[in-house]
């Protein structure tokens, strides 16, 4: 049964993981998604799963790989600092196609950083911090709802295609209440149906068929590790177009086009009509997937447009994405805060008409 | 005619990339027979470690993953919790086990995970080419401690079965050799009884094995054994550090 319940962000992550069939958890604390663990503890032993604290993001990463590759469906959470640290697990899931979700509800860095929200780990997450020729499939909600549902439905897409995702949420949704509707719980896979459902995994083949089964990411030659990363990436190029997700408000005779992600497409949704009022018109182009990134969307961006600005917590990273769609037909501006710091609707507003009103 | 020797199903029918002399081979041999004859094969799950044994998978006849560089203890701790009843086991090598995955090996001896852990002590770094470990013996020279192993720079090596066996939820530490029939007999006992306690599920297994890497020693597979026996064995004395009362 669907649920329509006031609930914090964080609390809602994890049970909509739960209600999407993830029946193994395992966390480590940090700021700000301690709530997540702290939920799952409570809650994944009630309904048939397992919690686990691990002794570090290391320890967590490996244990989700291990559970994943025996066939569990598997959530994880961490934030900026610990998915930094779960990088190693990262490049190995994608190259052993283990299927995992991992939340980051992430914060300001570099290094320890700080606990306020940041965006900066968009190259973390859509360029690989871990070693090697990977991908991972990566989307940013921009509210409680849409994290809610695109985790409940990553648990049964990342399954699907063998490979981990990643909700690229931030602390700033991790921490506030609102009222979501939640989808109904799908049944966790038993131990029993894991053979038939994950032919891959490693059960112990006494199991089933008979056939021995391997979760690896080692090939010492070559060439069958060149066929293996092409084997790979034929599977990034189809996810390329199937898994490719964005919204696109009033872009195509727009002055100014943004792109946001996350909390910062909902701020700039205010600073647009702000700037309406001021007569001028600004469109946005809200990239839901940031891995495949909705290049395509830019085709959209007529020659009325001035500029596109990207708008992020960061010191810039996804404007190498928004410069790569735009491909050079428009200026590309950064309008921007980090640290922890969050821009307002009227800063974000007066900031992009004056660019606007520079390059008209 | 009697058959008095048998290739054990345990392994797969394949050469394994061990150097000779190397025990490597010796430690597969008796996991795998063992699972053999209590009729687990197709009930085992195994956690290949970073290292020589890189692909002991290959070699071992279950179901298997790799594991990142001394992660096996956690993946080992993720397998066993989508299947309690299967044998869940690690292999590791004492770079893999003692130094990069201490974290890892520590906190899957004190959950008391249900899973066992065969360790590779080799005193140094086989894949590699030889480098210093942190089990390798004072004045044991290594690439990386080419004029012997100081206390003063390195510190001592150290003795992980000693130091598992402070866990409380690590209920069977044991550490045997590989370099005589006798010793060789002892150690699949050991594999037995880790086994046995984790179908009991009585809590973490560790068995130590002392290894040899004759290519990296710089020793004729004979000399290897006997250095094994004179050097290492006095450093770490083999027996039973810990066991349940009702597996004795
Ligand atoms: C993260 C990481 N660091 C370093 C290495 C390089 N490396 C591969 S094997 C190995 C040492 C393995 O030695 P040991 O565990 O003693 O096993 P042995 O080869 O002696 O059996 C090292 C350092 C690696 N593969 N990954
Ligand atoms: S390098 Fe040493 S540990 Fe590795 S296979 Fe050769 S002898 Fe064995």
């Amino acid at each position: 049964m669907t649920e329509k319940v006031l609930m914090k962000g964080n609390e809602a992550f994890a049970e909509a993981a739960i209600r999407g069939g993830a029946r193994f958890y395992f966390g480590y604390p940090i700021t700000p998604q301690s709530e997540i663990p702290e939920f799952m503890s409570r809650e994944l032993p009630k309904r048939g799963g397992t919690f686990l604290q691990a002794e570090s993001e290391l320890g967590a990463v490996n244990m989700a790989y291990g559970a994943g590759a025996a066939g569990g469906s598997v959530f994880l959470s961490s934030s900026s600092p610990g998915i930094a640290l779960m990088q190693e697990g990262m490049s190995f899931l994608c190259s052993a196609e283990v299927p995992v979700v991992i939340l980051n509800v992430s914060r300001g860095g570099p290094g320890i950083g700080g606990i306020q929200p940041g965006q900066a780990d968009y190259f973390q997450a859509t360029r690989g911090g871990g070693n090697g020729d990977y991908k991972l499939i990566v989307f940013a909600p921009a509210s409680i709802q849409e994290a809610v549902d695109l985790i409940y439905e990553s648990v049964a897409l990342s399954d699907a295609w063998q490979n981990p995702i990643m909700i690229f949420a931030d602390g700033i949704m991790g921490q506030m209440m609102e009222p979501i509707t939640l989808p109904q719980a799908r049944p966790f896979i038993e131990e029993a149906d894991i053979a038939a459902k994950k032919p891959w995994a490693i059960v112990g083949y006494g199991n089933d068929d008979g056939n021995r089964r391997v979760v690896k990411s080692l090939r010492m030659q070559p060439d069958e590790l060149e066929a293996h990363v092409e084997k790979l990436f034929k599977k990034y190029e189809q996810a390329k177009t199937a898994l490719c997700r964005y919204e696109s408000t009033n872009v195509a005779d727009a002055d100014i086009v943004f792109v946001a992600f996350g909390t910062v497409a909902r701020i700039t949704k205010e600073a647009i009509d702000i700037l309406e009022a001021q007569g001028i018109r600004a469109g946005l182009i809200r990239p839901i997937s940031l891995w495949p990134f909705p290049y395509g969307a830019f085709d959209e961006v007529g020659s009325k447009t001035t500029v596109v600005i990207s708008a992020e917590l960061s010191m810039g990273q996804m404007i190498d994405d928004v410069k790569l769609g735009i491909g050079g037909r428009k200026p590309v501006r950064l309008i921007h805060r980090t640290g922890g710091m969050i821009p307002t609707s009227i800063e974000i507003a007066e900031r992009a008409k004056k660019i606007y009103e520079e390059l008209r | 005619m009697k058959s008095v020797f048998t290739y054990t199903n345990g392994m797969t029918p394949v050469d394994t990339s061990y150097c000779p002399g190397c025990t490597h081979g010796i430690a597969h041999r008796l996991i795998m027979e063992t699972l053999e004859e209590m009729g687990k094969l197709g009930e085992a799950i195994g956690a290949a470690p970073i290292g020589c044994s890189v692909q002991a998978h290959k070699f071992m006849n279950v179901d298997m993953c790799e594991s990142a560089h001394g992660r096996a203890p956690a993946v080992a701790s993720g397998i066993k919790r989508v299947h309690p009843n299967k044998l869940v086991f690690t292999y590791q090598g004492d770079g893999d086990l003692a130094s990069i995955g201490m974290g890892e090996i520590v906190h899957a001896a004190a959950r008391g995970e249900k899973i066992c852990t065969f360790f590779i002590n080799n005193c140094i770094y086989g894949m590699t080419s030889g480098q210093m470990a942190p089990t390798t013996l004072v004045g044991q020279k290594t690439t990386t401690s080419q004029d012997g192993r100081t206390v003063e720079q390195a510190g001592m090596p150290i003795k992980m079965s000693e130091l598992i066996a402070t866990l409380d939820c690590a209920v069977y530490v044991e550490r045997v050799a590989l370099d005589t029939p006798a010793h060789i007999r002892l150690a699949k006992k050991a594999v037995r009884r880790a086994f046995a306690v984790q179908e009991k599920k009585l809590g973490f297994a560790f068995v130590e094995m002392l290894s040899t890497c004759p290519t990296n020693w710089g020793l004729t597979p004979p000399d290897s054994m006997k250095w094994l026996a004179d050097k290492m064995i006095p450093f770490y004395p083999l027996g039973v550090l810990k066991e349940p009362e009702d597996i004795q």
